[in-house]
């Protein structure tokens, strides 16, 4: 009850979802006016804790205490009441309502909107000065850039009066310049004397602003340490549990021919927004392209089209020495037909039918093939030993192939399709976010067997928002931004900060 | 493309029989108990009609046949909105289909009727499967390609397919001299066998269209799980996102799907029009394009399961006729509540026991934990 | 004036079978902009049409007859809602089977009690909701254009057509204005920020459905008690299907969805007038087409001009909590 008590403490909470133990005895205490970070892998546990703390899901034991007094915490009315304001690493927007609609949404003040609109307008022209969180108030959410789309969801749990702030994974989507351009916006709220939570599995970020950092590991709390006290490597070590490869080993590469190009390309969306900005590059045999960039800049957009699943407004694509641009062979079967592998990015919505059993997901994108076709007749024997042996090879738990894809974790789902797609022995290979929600040890294989291929004389595209991962693996990296390909060089020359100046759309050798 | 794909319940650690059996029984029951409710606010004996509609359906001699004559329609058009429903798409339009359907038979036989009978049955059969196909092909293409709602274009559909027959019969293919709206009958040889005619059993409908019927299921069962084009019509109803990826056309699936949708409707005709009646008559669908959503959603759009719905909506349809007969205060009518309430538990309540009925499973499953 | 006084009587009859598809649409457009999709409006109007033909004929009042209606069909909405919002159901098929198990139970129902043949008895006098004459109209009904119009056209309806056309700028006023069209239109578009905002999206989504439930019930009673003076089977025909494309076509907004639904209902005003009338050049047009024009007309509109109208996002997914 003093104010030296802890903003926010949590005392061996626990929480089980069916057999699952998402929270194991947590403990955990965060200081008033200070930026505590909390930091795992995913699967650990961070988001649910969070969740607790919001009201959104409730603990099955344990206490949480705010200013040193119990607080029970039901529904997020109970969190919002206690001062706890969450901003959502899925933004909690409505996309065709304004910022002042948005943000009013649940408090209102009366049942007439009039009046509420009206007090809620003062009071955020007050809290955007006094925190530099400048917003036009009758913007349209859904037309707003993503940073500005963050500061409306900060400025929400503002409005109604936190003080202690939870932020999950906010940078997920901002450059890195956005990025520290919201950790000052943090630093004057602490300043102010708010508490801020920080939830991340990024490791440099942890080290660039906070005081303290909490180390999630499978559902546990397994340290709590000052920032200052520590460094990179101890925490990766905690967050895994072992001594982690940060970079992976491999020889130099040798190119040969380009299977893939795109030359000029350009694309315009169903609402006349040009997504990709004459784009050229090549895709060589032996070596592994990485591109680098926030998403949301044109890299989606340019692996549909170079999955055959886009069409290009303009430009061409050559493959293996053709244009293929006008040919009815560019569409996603036959290009597979013809030696292209695609992993999508989002595995989940695109790259497996979860309803589906395994051995089913085993020929998505190759049904029509001979291998497993006899006649019109689907050959289901050949497709179980297909997943079979894709199971035994890529080391997939459990280990069946007539369970359904839903029942396999995303770690494990993640390398179900990159063994479809591997296992064609495809020319060329293209990968969105290989590791997305992957752990580290399916990590290191799946990046080693992204090198077996290129030493084996295979074209590899390489699509990662995670500058580690492109500066780990790719040989060559090309930075996307804005729909335009912003600076390309060789690994070697890459430094994270010229990457990060290149992903906010700073050309090399442009002045600062 | 609806954004409501139907989704088959995922098992869990539960025996596979629980899902498919037992859960549907009881979402069967669920709806008989509500039924007897309201024959009870009516003022009869529920376990009285129940009587009256087993005698009904299997009770005599006739029964049986006509029983089986009503399951045949009830599997035409229950594979029907299956596959539309393995597709993703609500098929509401199966009773339109069925009308065109039988108007292409109808077409047939009173054009054709030169050809010998060899030739003009399977034309006529044809005919229904095209006909049938094409009156789905139109809210296929509009959904594939202008995102047009499916649902409510096949409704639509039902009102126009109605007003087209009404008009045809009234005007064009009336029976000359005739007063009320059907075709003159057709020339025997252009007739379907009732299996009366070859089989020593008494005189019903039921003719050698159940035996097509059947054929279908197996049909069905190979299309749908061991083809290629069945496994693409199967992906773009789970994820249409997997579907594009994939290089599978989710407008191309759509539209095979429906086609093949109304085309197994418009067999409807071919029991009816060809099998039965042997002229062309108004309303001789009677409702069955709405049993066949009943139908697909109580057998989980597989034809096993099909075939045994079909089979209770015979039941059903047949004991209905004796129940509006022998009791008092139940009408003809009563039958469709019983279908809506099947629909209402089977459909949109279905999750409601699974939850009790799966917990149940699971606690018998696991084995009592020892404390430290 | 002839051709205006046809004028006058079509848009007469134009109001007068819009009422039912305007207070149908206005009672989707809570439910739809809420997330739920509700195929059921026709089932809702239907049972409200039994319920308030019957329960008139019985006690002798047209308003009791109303009260009835509305009940039943916001216990019928409540059934949906237990369905998709309890229980997570599918929307389109939960919609379908109120519709079937209420054009099956309504005859039945009738057929028991009041042994017709499944309809209810016809009614009259009290039991019927009849004409009002607004002040001074047959006063300045000789004054030309304006006076007949008021006369003819705006005066004479019954008043439940008046309370439709009021339900228009009512609901607008609802949903853009206070605080629960505010929550209804966010849960539409993202149920997740409700949730997070501290909201119960399922207690919204009841409420949301009520109101669906107590406007069908107007409607519905209108049918039978108002426009025509007794319960037939099936006698709302589709107009809860035509409610719902008026509905997409007007883009879930107030204005335009009862713009087309006065263009459904002109077609049909239309159809009434031109059977057996010899056109230039076509002749005379079958019955059966003119009748059909309603539904040809949607699905040209859903074909052609709509497209692709994007609906509230969430419409048609059940929300169940992420982990």
């Amino acid at each position: 009850m003093t104010t030296s008590s802890p903003a926010l403490e949590l005392r061996r909470v626990n929480k089980w979802f069916g057999a699952v133990h998402a929270n194991k005895d947590i403990s955990l205490s965060v200081g008033r006016g200070t930026i505590h970070g909390i930091i795992g892998e995913n699967g650990a546990g961070k988001s649910t804790l969070m969740s607790i703390v919001y009201g959104f899901y409730q603990a099955d034991d344990g206490e949480i205490l705010v200013n040193g007094e119990p607080c029970q915490i039901d529904n997020p009315q109970a969190s919002i009441a206690a001062g706890i304001g969450m901003v959502h690493q899925h933004f909690m927007l409505v996309d065709t309502f304004t910022v002042l609609e948005n943000i009013i949404l649940g408090v209102e003040g009366s049942a007439r909107l009039s009046g509420g609109l009206d007090h809620a307008r003062k009071e955020l022209a007050r809290l955007e000065k006094e925190y530099s969180l400048e917003v036009d108030v009758d913007a349209v959410v859904g037309d707003l850039p993503v940073g500005l789309r963050q500061r409306v969801e900060i400025l929400k749990a503002l409005y109604r009066g936190a003080e202690i702030l939870i932020l999950d994974e906010p940078t997920g989507v901002l450059t890195p310049q956005e990025a520290d351009h919201l950790f000052r916006i943090l630093n004057t709220l602490r300043d102010q004397g708010k508490t801020v939570i920080l939830i991340t599995h990024k490791l440099r970020e942890i080290m660039a602003i906070t005081d303290n950092v909490s180390v999630m590991r499978r559902g546990e709390m397994v340290a709590n340490v000052a920032t200052k006290e520590t460094d990179r490597e101890q925490l990766a070590e905690l967050m895994v549990g072992r001594s982690v490869l940060l970079r992976v080993e491999k020889d130099d590469a040798n190119p040969t021919d380009t299977i893939m190009s795109m030359r000029h390309v350009g694309y315009v969306d169903r609402d006349g927004v040009a997504r990709l900005k004459d784009i050229s590059l090549d895709i060589k045999a032996g070596e592994i392209l990485g591109i680098a960039g926030v998403s949301g800049n044109g890299q989606s957009e340019l692996m549909e089209i170079l999955g055959g699943t886009r069409h290009p407004s303009e430009g061409q694509i050559i493959y293996k020495g053709e244009d293929i641009t006008n040919s009815p062979k560019f569409n996603a079967r036959d290009l597979r037909k013809i030696g292209l592998g695609h992993v999508p990015e989002d595995r989940h919505r695109s790259g497996l039918v979860l309803s589906f059993s395994a051995y089913e997901n085993t020929i998505l994108g190759y049904h029509d093939s001979l291998d497993y076709n006899k006649g019109t007749t689907l050959d289901r024997n050949a497709m179980l030993e297909a997943c079979q042996k894709h199971i035994e090879k890529f080391d997939v738990r459990p280990t069946d192939p007539t369970l359904k894809a839903s029942g396999f974790s995303g770690g494990n789902q993640q390398k179900l399709v990159l063994a479809r797609e591997m296992e064609q022995d495809p020319d060329i290979l293209l990968v969105g976010q290989p590791t997305r929600g992957v752990d580290i040890g399916a990590i290191e294989f799946i990046h080693q067997q992204l090198i077996k291929m290129r030493d084996a004389g295979k074209a590899i595209l390489v699509v990662s928002v995670e500058i580690d991962e492109v500066m780990s693996i790719a040989d060559r990296i090309a930075v996307m931004f804005d729909g335009t390909i912003v600076g390309e060089l060789d690994v070697k020359d890459a430094t994270e900060t010229k990457l990060g100046l290149m992903m906010a759309g700073v050309k090399e050798g442009a002045e600062d | 493309m609806s954004d409501n794909p139907v989704k088959f319940g995922s098992p869990a650690k539960v025996p596979a029989w629980v899902n498919l059996a037992l859960v549907p029984l009881v979402n069967l029951l669920a709806a008989f108990l509500l039924s007897g409710v309201v024959i009870l606010i009516i003022g009869d004996n529920p376990l009285q009609a129940m009587e009256v509609l087993l005698y009904g359906a299997f009770g005599y001699e006739e029964a049986i046949g006509y029983t089986l004559y009503y399951t045949t329609n009830f599997i035409f058009t229950g594979l029907a909105v299956a596959i539309a429903f393995h597709c993703g798409l609500f098929n509401i339009g199966a009773e339109g289909q069925a009308m065109i359907g039988g108007l292409g038979v109808g077409l047939v036989a009173l054009y054709f009727d030169a050809l010998p009978f060899v030739l003009v049955v399977p034309i006529a059969i044809v005919a229904a499967a095209l006909f049938g196909g094409f009156w789905a092909a139109i809210p296929a293409y509009l959904q594939a390609k202008r995102g047009s709602h499916i649902v409510i274009t096949t409704i639509m559909f039902n009102f126009i397919a109605a007003s087209i027959m009404t008009y045809l019969l009234v005007e064009v293919l009336i029976a000359p001299g005739g007063q009320s709206p059907e075709s003159r009958e057709f020339a025997e040889h252009t007739w379907l066998l009732f299996f009366h005619d070859f089989l020593p059993l008494p005189e019903s409908p039921l003719n050698i269209s159940f035996l097509f019927a059947i054929l279908l299921c197996g049909a069905f069962y190979y299309f749908v799980w061991q083809t290629r084009w069945g496994y693409e019509i199967r992906v773009t109803g789970q994820n249409e996102t997997a579907a594009k990826y994939a290089g599978i056309s989710p407008a191309k699936s759509i539209i095979l799907a429906m086609v093949i949708s109304g085309a197994l409707a418009g067999f409807v005709g071919v029991n009816e029009i060809l099998g039965v009646h042997h002229r062309l008559i108004l309303e001789f669908t009677g409702g069955f394009g709405f049993v066949g959503i009943a139908v697909a959603l109580m057998g989980r759009n597989h034809p096993i399961g099909i075939f045994l719905a079909a089979l209770l909506f015979g039941a059903l349809y047949q004991g209905g006729s004796e129940l509006a007969f022998e009791m008092q205060n139940i009408n003809r009518e009563m039958v469709i509540v019983i279908q809506g309430l099947i629909i209402l538990f089977s459909g949109a309540l279905e999750h409601m026991f699974r939850p009790t009925i799966e917990n149940f499973f699971k606690k018998r499953a696991s084995s009592p934990t020892v404390e430290a | 004036m002839e051709l205006f006084e046809i004028i006058v009587l079509l848009m007469d009859a134009t109001f007068r079978v819009a009422t039912p598809l305007i207070l149908a649409a206005m009672a989707g457009m809570f439910s739809e902009r809420a997330g739920i999709v509700d195929i059921g409006l026709e089932g809702k109007m239907l049972g409200a049409a039994f319920a308030a033909a019957a329960v008139a004929y019985v006690s002798g009042s047209a308003w009791l007859g109303l009260l009835a209606g509305i009940l039943v069909s916001m216990t019928l909405s409540g059934l949906h809602a237990y369905a998709c919002v309890t229980h997570n159901g599918n929307q389109v098929v939960s919609g379908m089977a109120i519709n079937i198990v209420v054009a099956g139970l309504t005859p039945t129902l009738a057929f028991a009690w009041f042994r017709q043949g499944g309809q209810t008895p016809a009614i009259s006098g009290d039991s019927r909701f009849s004409s009002l004459t607004l002040p001074f109209a047959e006063a300045v009904r000789d004054v030309p254009v304006i006076g007949y119009t008021y006369a003819e056209l705006i005066s004479g309806h019954n008043i439940i057509v008046y309370i439709a056309a009021a339900s228009v700028p009512i609901c607008a006023y609802i949903l853009y204005r206070t605080r629960f069209g505010l929550r209804v239109r966010a849960v539409g578009e993202n149920p997740h920020a409700v949730d997070t905002a501290g909201i119960v999206v399922s207690k919204l989504r009841y409420q949301a459905l009520m109101v669906t439930g107590f406007l069908c019930g107007i409607g519905g009673s209108y049918l039978s008690t108002a426009h025509g003076a007794a319960f037939i089977r099936d006698m709302t025909a589709g107009k809860g299907y035509l409610a719902l494309a008026a509905l997409i076509f007007g883009k879930w907004r107030p204005i335009p969805t009862m713009l087309a639904c006065l263009l459904f209902a002109f077609t049909d005003a239309l159809q009434a007038r031109l059977q057996g009338v010899e056109l230039p050049l076509v002749g005379v047009i079958p019955v059966q087409f003119i009748q059909a024009l309603p539904y040809v007309l949607t699905v040209l509109l859903l074909a052609g001009f709509v497209g692709k109208a994007i609906p509230p996002k969430s419409i048609g997914e059940p929300y169940i909590k992420e982990r």
